[in-house]
């Protein structure tokens, strides 16, 4: 028996020692606290405990027990602050999660009942919130609260009365049928608690019960209608926090009820509940408060169902001089637009008023939508007006007619004196532009804004240009007589001029006809020089011609024979802005392209695969063949990502894979392996010089192309595997000694071993490649020296085959293009030494995944010194898709030079091997297996990428004068 | 009964020599003090002898209050100050106290030295006036003295300007002096808050117009502007100089700045530069656009725009230029005008209203050939530089035969109206806004008035007046008088009924104790110690004779049966001494001395219970009911 008992005990006391290391710490919160604050002598001792209490995370066990002992507390607390605290700490710690607080929802409830400060009961029913939110599926939990709240509505402070209506509005029962019965007499109704409520002495109050409605709305109640007549009372309210609030609240119901019908007071006639909502939303726009001014202009946009009669009201202004009636400018412009003499220049006298008006017909201050568009667009506040701009453009989107009316308006915007507001406004234009044709006064003003100086809205309203509908040729004219100026004030702009004056043509070729002639200067009987080729403006007039004639047959027939020559050129260079055309007896130009092909039909790509299928079917093929082979076809596929814009990406990126191979093979070819080392030195500067560029080529393949999946990862990481047996080869014969290589042996075992972890599901792919048989040798590898190591893996490189590699359906490269600096001036830029010039750098970036991460500035100097920027995140904007443009100033400073020279500014894509997608492959899975043993699989190799084409900036910096 | 007075000594039914008295709770006010445009004598200033014909002004006024800048808001300042005599506070903001003394001092160097008058104020009268002025910030309340206290709120209209709520108890007036309620390039709109005062006098210039939208007006100058620079031609364009000029100024700057134009702009010297300078300073009081971006750059330091020179009016290439004055009737306004007139492809643009006579008013009328009299161009170079408003060219000042000289104009001439008033919108909204009791109009002609004055009853429901000058107009208020309630007794009577409601009137009870000049509303019983008064109880008593043969004791019984019966929401109580009590009324019966017959019942209540005591009486007056015992 006592061998029995001594056999237990050690387990036992094992257990018991096991089981008090885990209780130790969960009373010792509470315990502390306990202890904490018996000892604070005075409140003010007793509110630092707990504010030092309250900034520890407390365990989900260890809750329950701090809660008792401040509950503890709170009853014997006499000082209203420490009880608040209290209050609030145990809102706190119910929000811990995992812990479910039902627990200690009675004894919350309890300590209202005898709280006489305000601000405790409105903390301790905030607290309550704060439990019921977390309870929110026990429904007798919120019957309860939401009674608990009933009984504390009458309380006098309004801190209290807000939070009960808080509390009502969050948790108040929304379901119609569920527990009828259980319901009891106060929580009947929460709409009319609520609802009661509007009309409370505090504005504050009030406030809360519009906002307590407005959550019932959202958590799904159906709001009654009666209480529409109750929020439009409130329109009126002092406050503006209430009429906010107000104005939302009949927004809702006019989304709830439209159709119901409502009198219009002080008269007999009834109205449907949304065009009166819409009424009364409009006339918030010119409230007093600029809060609410916003909050009604944007509130307008979504009200779609509103009839067009009110909606057309919007943008009435009745105009009268000296009690007659006045034309608006947009009147008169149409008029006159109409009658065919536009452009009549202003004189005085003649917005002269014409007729006279009834006096009593005249309504100044309209019930209804009179205006309120062209008062928010009037508006003080930028804010209100973009708001109105946007609620104009949602309206305008869903009413065609609306949108003919709002034009006028819109093209008065672009005028703004705040540059957002314009970029809003040409949006807006651009989104509604297929439901509107520009009149010829509109097309005027939208081009003036072609001169404005900020790049932004320049863009912006090119992408306007190219889907607007232009109503006659003279239109036409004009618009390109103003992007044309605008294309010689701003050269920067050429592409987006010329991909505007695309889509131009494309849409009107039937008033682009008529003007073929002028524009190409050609004369029925004379000849008329040959403009030059190279001229930014003839190539942006060809573009919008030969894509109008791309619809319009008869147009070559107006070429002269330069343009036919020019056509050519132009299809070949500028292929993506100038459409093939079927020209009569030119079938060398007119490619047979039909627009049904699949891109898998597609010719270029056809040619793209057909040459890669040649690369990797000739495997074994003399060595010299395959180099000319791979030389060939290296050059076919550049050749082809210059011409085929969408096939760039794709192209580049497997001529890169082959030009590593290429390397890797002359590497391989040289007869010179065999002699001894040191008489070799000059040779192996050829092998090393090619490991190092494969890696390179490796890290740009890795990193700078968007759409790289893990297939095309495993083959690049492959191909930098190769490229570092090589660099251990060449060191191995050009060192003396063994000892460097013992390291570079064990380093380069452990990269093999995390490409195996990392593509341990790829490898099967992978049949006699170099990886695949270096893993088959991996357990000779490990025993054996250096020498023998080295000796394995020249030879395993040699036999190793040429990996397929599998191409995706997109792949961009990234690439960037700095427009500013531009390189061109040859005023240096001054400045004194030690002190810091700002350079303006502007870029557009395309295809480069998070550019805030990875985009850096270059500044090299002339002593070759380099300086690495990192641009402000919001330096960057992102107008389109896959496209970014970096706007940014790069400070630089230098001691003084004796004369100007030039600087280099470039864009960088910097790297970190970690965070590719490899890395994140291997975090993922050792996570799940071993979290202890997290190797790091290269020490992160960080490097950047050249990506723009450096821009030479001249500066001198001058001797600060004494 | 309370009541506001306004007599309006300039500007009633008239615009210019605004001047308007106000007396409200027997404080006076005397809002604006401008001269008139139109005339050269007397009748230019305000006629103070309406205020007091001998004596001090200072006596009669308490406060004088300048909504902002122009002449026709100040010009009479300086001697209704110092030789009319007034030494009271006059109230202005900070940039109106800033630009004020120099348009004065302009005013006084034109008509003084221009015209040579005499009896004019002096450059020292001005300063001692300047001198006087307090001035105050936007939304800041001042206390004028104990009782009277002014507030001013953004007017837009020029930089400065605001509208003055004048206060005095719960009485009060805002006067909106000149106000635009949309925003321009410079400054922002008017705004008030829901101050409900009891009367709201407002400006009623364009009483009869509803303005078109400012950017077509901005767009075509703009495109105006541009195009003739574009054509290397020349633009003049003459304004006055404050005000509009500096609105302009921004919208070609920033033009410019947009366009990246490069043309140079220059704005003649002198008193403009002067104005800019402030303009720079008072950064707060212009719109939001210009507020924010002072940080990187003040909008006011133009990029484009430059000090103008004599000799630059005949650079080659495009120009614009600023130059006063602007109806072309003199200066260097008519002297660039002169060289460019010929050239078809130079332009002028007025930017405002031309009299009748003047240059400006002839080209824009169309007429193509001007005869001009050479001498007296130069003789008046530098008139009127910048006084706002309808200046008659004065055809009296000549020192030699006039010269005639035949001016043929080929340059373009545009016309462009930007007006800084509220329109008749503008002037519905603020009332709006302000929820007034009664509105005055003021600051416009009678005949607008009249239709603004229709329109006001109409829609608002509230009276309307509009006074000529010299004419007063009564309006009588109905001021909340505010009474101090002890807490404890707040307390006690809300916790009787339900919560307060702040839009219903709510019965209590407590004692009004009226002392030095001060209301309080206190328990009984504090009233009683406070004044040190006894408590005396009141008690009505009453005799009710009932014909009863019975028994003393039976009737008692029948009385305490019927009332227990009638009343049963009451304590009733037989007590055992022979009497009954409901609540605290005691009645006792007794027989009569004469009649046995007859009882008589002693019905006595004290005077807080009078509403039952006398219910009571009337009841038991009625007689029992005959029961059937």
């Amino acid at each position: 028996c006592s061998a029995h008992l001594r056999w237990e005990l050690p387990q036992w006391q094992h257990e018991d020692l096991s089981t008090k290391k885990l209780r130790l710490t969960k009373p010792s919160k509470s315990a502390a606290l306990h202890v904490d604050l018996c000892k604070a002598t005075s409140p003010a001792d007793a509110l630092q405990y707990l504010l030092q209490f309250a900034r520890k995370p407390v365990e989900v066990e260890s809750v329950e027990g701090v809660v008792r002992i401040l509950l503890e507390h709170y009853y014997k607390e006499n000082d209203a602050s420490v009880r608040l605290k209290i209050a609030s700490l145990l809102g706190l710690l119910s929000k811990t999660a995992g812990f479910s607080p039902d627990c200690i929802m009675d004894d919350a409830i309890n300590t209202l009942q005898n709280e006489k400060s305000h601000q405790v009961l409105a903390q301790l029913l905030d607290t309550l919130l704060v439990i019921g939110t977390k309870l929110t599926e026990n429904p007798s939990v919120r019957m309860r609260l939401v009674e608990v709240a009933c009984k504390h509505l009458t309380d006098s402070s309004h801190g209290v009365r807000n939070k009960c209506l808080q509390l009502i509005g969050c948790l108040g029962p929304v379901e119609k049928g569920v527990a009828k019965e259980a319901e009891s007499q106060a929580a009947k109704d929460v709409q009319k608690i609520i609802g009661d409520h509007f009309n409370d002495q505090d504005p504050r109050v009030r406030t809360a019960a519009i906002k307590a409605m407005l959550q019932l709305h959202e958590r799904g109640l159906k709001l009654q209608q009666a209480i529409y007549g109750q929020a439009c009372k409130l329109l009126a309210d002092d406050y503006e926090q209430v009429r906010s609030a107000a104005v939302q609240l009949i927004w809702v119901l006019s989304q709830l009820y439209p159709e119901s019908i409502v009198p219009i007071p002080s008269s007999n006639e009834e109205i449907r509940l949304v065009d009166d909502a819409f009424g009364k939303i409009c006339h918030m726009v010119s409230d007093g408060s600029w809060v609410v001014r916003v909050q009604a202009a944007k509130l307008l946009g979504s009200m779609q169902q509103v009839s067009s009669h009110f909606l057309e009201q919007t943008l009435d202004k009745k105009l009268m001089s000296d009690l007659r009636r006045k034309r608006t400018a947009h009147e008169r412009a149409k008029e006159l637009y109409s009658s065919g003499e536009f452009s009549s220049g202003r004189k005085w006298g003649d917005d002269a008023p014409k007729e006279e008006i009834d006096t009593g017909a005249v309504n100044l201050i309209e019930s209804g939508a009179c205006g309120a568009f062209v008062h928010g667009l009037e508006d003080e506040m930028y804010e209100v007006r973009i708001a109105a701009v946007e609620a104009l453009c949602m309206l305008a989107q869903s009413s065609p007619s609306f949108a003919e009316k709002c034009l006028d308006f819109l093209v008065d915007m672009f005028n703004d004196e705040i540059e957002e507001v314009r970029l809003q406004s040409i949006h807006t234009m651009r989104k509604i532009s297929n439901n509107i044709t520009l009149r010829e006064d509109q097309l005027d003003t939208v081009l003036a804004v072609l001169e404005d100086s900020s790049r932004d809205i320049r863009e912006a309203l090119h992408e306007l240009l190219c889907c607007t509908n232009v109503s006659t040729k003279e239109g036409i004219h004009l618009a390109l007589v103003e992007l044309l100026k605008n294309l010689t004030k701003y050269p920067t702009d050429r592409e987006s001029i010329w991909k505007c004056l695309k889509f131009l043509g494309s849409r009107h070729p039937t008033l682009v006809l008529p003007l073929v002639p002028e524009l190409l200067s050609t004369h029925p009987f004379f000849d008329t020089p040959e403009p030059d080729m190279d001229d930014p403006a003839y190539i942006a007039v060809l573009v919008l011609i030969f894509n109008a004639a791309k619809s319009c047959p008869t147009m070559p027939a107006l070429f002269s024979d330069h343009t036919f020559r020019h056509y050519a050129y132009l299809r070949d260079s500028l292929s993506h802005l100038v459409p093939p055309l079927r020209l009569p007896g030119r079938k060398l130009v007119s490619s047979p392209v039909s627009p049904s092909i699949t891109p898998h039909e597609d010719p270029s790509q056809q040619f793209l695969h057909q040459s890669l299928e040649r690369v990797y079917n000739l495997q074994h093929l003399d060595p010299q063949g395959i180099q000319e082979l791979l030389e060939f076809t290296i050059r076919d596929l550049q050749r082809l990502g210059e011409l085929q814009s969408e096939l760039a990406g794709m192209a580049d990126f497997t001529a890169t894979y082959l030009q590593c191979q290429l390397l890797l093979i002359k590497a391989l070819q040289e007869k010179l392996w065999n002699v001894a080392a040191p008489l070799y030195l000059k040779q192996n500067a050829l092998a090393s010089a090619a490991a190092k560029q494969i890696l390179e080529e490796t890290y740009k393949m890795e990193f700078m192309y968007s759409g790289v999946e893990s297939r095309q990862v495993v083959i690049i990481h492959h191909m930098r595997l190769q490229a570092k047996a090589l660099q251990l080869i060449v060191t191995a014969r050009t060192t003396r000694g063994v000892e460097p290589l013992f390291g570079m042996c064990e380093k380069f075992l452990q990269e093999v071993d995390s490409f195996q972890r990392c593509f341990i599901s790829e490898l099967p792919q992978m049949q006699g490649s170099f990886v695949d048989k270096l893993l088959d040798l991996m357990p000779r590898l490990v025993t054996s020296k250096p020498s023998e190591v080295v000796k394995i893996l020249q030879t395993t490189l040699r036999q190793s085959t040429f990996l397929h590699l599998p191409l995706p359906e997109q792949l961009h490269r990234a690439s960037a293009n700095i427009i500013e600096p531009t390189g061109e001036s040859d005023n240096p830029l001054r400045f004194t030494s030690g002190l810091v010039v700002a350079l303006d750098v502007d870029a557009t970036l395309e295809h480069v995944q998070d550019p805030q991460g990875t985009v850096k500035v270059q500044v090299l100097y002339p002593d070759g010194q380099a300086q690495l920027i990192h641009p402000k995140p919001a330096d960057f904007r992102n107008p389109g898709p896959g496209r970014h443009r970096l706007i940014t100033q790069v400070y630089l400073s230098h001691t003084a030079w004796t004369e100007p020279c030039q600087i280099e500014v470039r864009l960088l894509l910097a790297y970190n091997s970690n965070r590719s997608k490899a890395a994140a492959k291997i975090a993922k899975s050792t996570w799940n297996e071993s979290p202890e043993a997290l190797p790091q699989p290269e020490n992160g190799i960080e490097g950047t990428i050249p990506f723009s084409k450096p821009v030479k900036v001249y500066i001198m910096p001058k001797p600060a004068r004494r | 009964m309370p009541e506001i007075k306004v007599t309006p000594l300039g500007a009633g039914q008239d615009v210019g020599r605004s001047c308007i008295l106000v007396s409200i709770a027997g404080k006076n006010v005397m809002l604006d003090c401008g001269m008139h445009m139109g005339y050269n004598d007397d009748r230019r200033f305000p006629d103070f002898s309406y205020i007091t014909q001998n004596g001090r002004l200072t006596d009669f006024l308490d406060c004088v209050i300048i909504s902002h800048f122009h002449l026709d808001h100040c010009g009479a300042l300086p001697y209704f100050s110092e030789m009319v005599g007034y030494d009271g506070p006059i109230y202005m903001t900070h940039p109106t106290k800033a630009i004020c003394p120099i348009l004065l001092e302009d005013y006084r160097k034109i008509t003084v030295d221009k015209k040579g008058e005499t009896n004019f104020f002096t450059s020292q009268m001005i300063k001692d006036c300047m001198k006087k002025v307090v001035a105050v910030h936007l939304h800041q309340t001042v206390q004028v003295d104990e009782e009277l206290e002014i507030k001013a709120y953004y007017a837009g209209h020029v930089l400065g300007a605001a509208m003055f709520q004048i206060k005095v108890g719960c009485e009060s007036v805002v006067y909106t002096g000149d106000y635009n309620m949309t925003p321009d390039r410079h400054l922002g709109a008017a705004w008030i808050d829901k101050c409900r005062p009891d009367l709201l006098i407002t400006e009623s210039t364009y009483a009869t117009t509803i303005r078109d939208s400012k950017r077509c007006r901005e767009r075509d100058f703009l495109k105006k502007v541009h195009e003739t620079v574009e054509r290397g031609g020349k633009v003049l364009i003459p304004v006055f100089a404050l005000g509009r000029a500096q609105e302009l100024c921004i919208l070609l700057e920033t033009f410019w700045e947009r366009m990246n134009l490069k043309a140079p702009i220059y704005f003649s010297t002198g008193l403009t530069e002067k104005a800019n300078h402030y303009y720079k300073l008072f950064i707060t009081w212009t719109n939001q656009k210009i507020r924010k971006t002072f940080v990187q750059r003040n909008m006011f330091e133009f990029k484009h725009i430059k000090a103008f020179d004599r000799a630059f009016a005949d650079n080659p290439g495009p120009m614009v230029v600023f130059a006063t004055p602007g109806m072309l009737h003199a200066g260097q306004s008519l002297q660039i005008f002169r060289k460019w007139a010929g050239n078809e492809k130079n332009m002028v643009i007025m930017p405002g209203y031309c009299v009748q006579g003047t240059v400006g008013h002839k080209i824009l009328s169309g007429q193509r050939k001007l005869e001009m009299e050479g001498r007296q161009i130069v003789s008046l170079s530098q008139f009127a530089h910048g006084i706002q408003g309808k200046v008659a060219p004065d055809s009296q000042h000549l020192c030699s035969p006039p010269l005639l000289l035949q001016l043929e104009v080929k340059m373009q001439v545009e016309y462009m109206s930007f007006s800084a008033h509220a329109d008749a919108k503008g002037i519905m909204q603020l009332i709006r806004q302000a929820e007034p009791r009664n509105v005055l109009l003021v600051h416009g002609e009678a005949k607008k008035m009249e239709f603004l004055k229709q329109k006001i009853e109409q829609e608002f429901h509230v009276n309307c007046y509009m006074p000529a000058n010299g004419e007063t107009t009564t309006i009588f208020t109905n001021p909340s008088i505010p009474v101090d309630i002890s807490l404890g007794l707040l307390k006690r009577e809300t916790a009787i009924g339900l919560l307060p409601d702040a839009k219903k009137p709510k019965l209590m009870h407590g004692t009004l104790i009226m002392k030095d000049n001060s209301f309080r509303l206190v328990s009984p019983e504090q009233a009683l110690k406070e004044l040190g008064l006894a408590e005396h109880q009141l008690r009505f008593t009453c005799r009710v004779h009932i014909q009863d043969p019975r028994k003393e004791h039976e009737t008692v019984l029948r009385v305490y049966n019927h009332l227990k019966g009638v009343l049963k929401d009451y304590s009733v109580q037989h007590l055992p001494d022979g009497s009954i009590t409901v609540e605290s009324i005691l009645i006792q019966a007794t027989a009569h001395s004469e009649d046995q017959g007859t009882k008589v019942l002693l019905v006595s209540w004290t005077y807080q219970d009078e509403e039952l005591g006398s219910y009571l009486t009337s009841l038991l007056k009625k007689g029992l009911p005959q029961s059937s015992s």
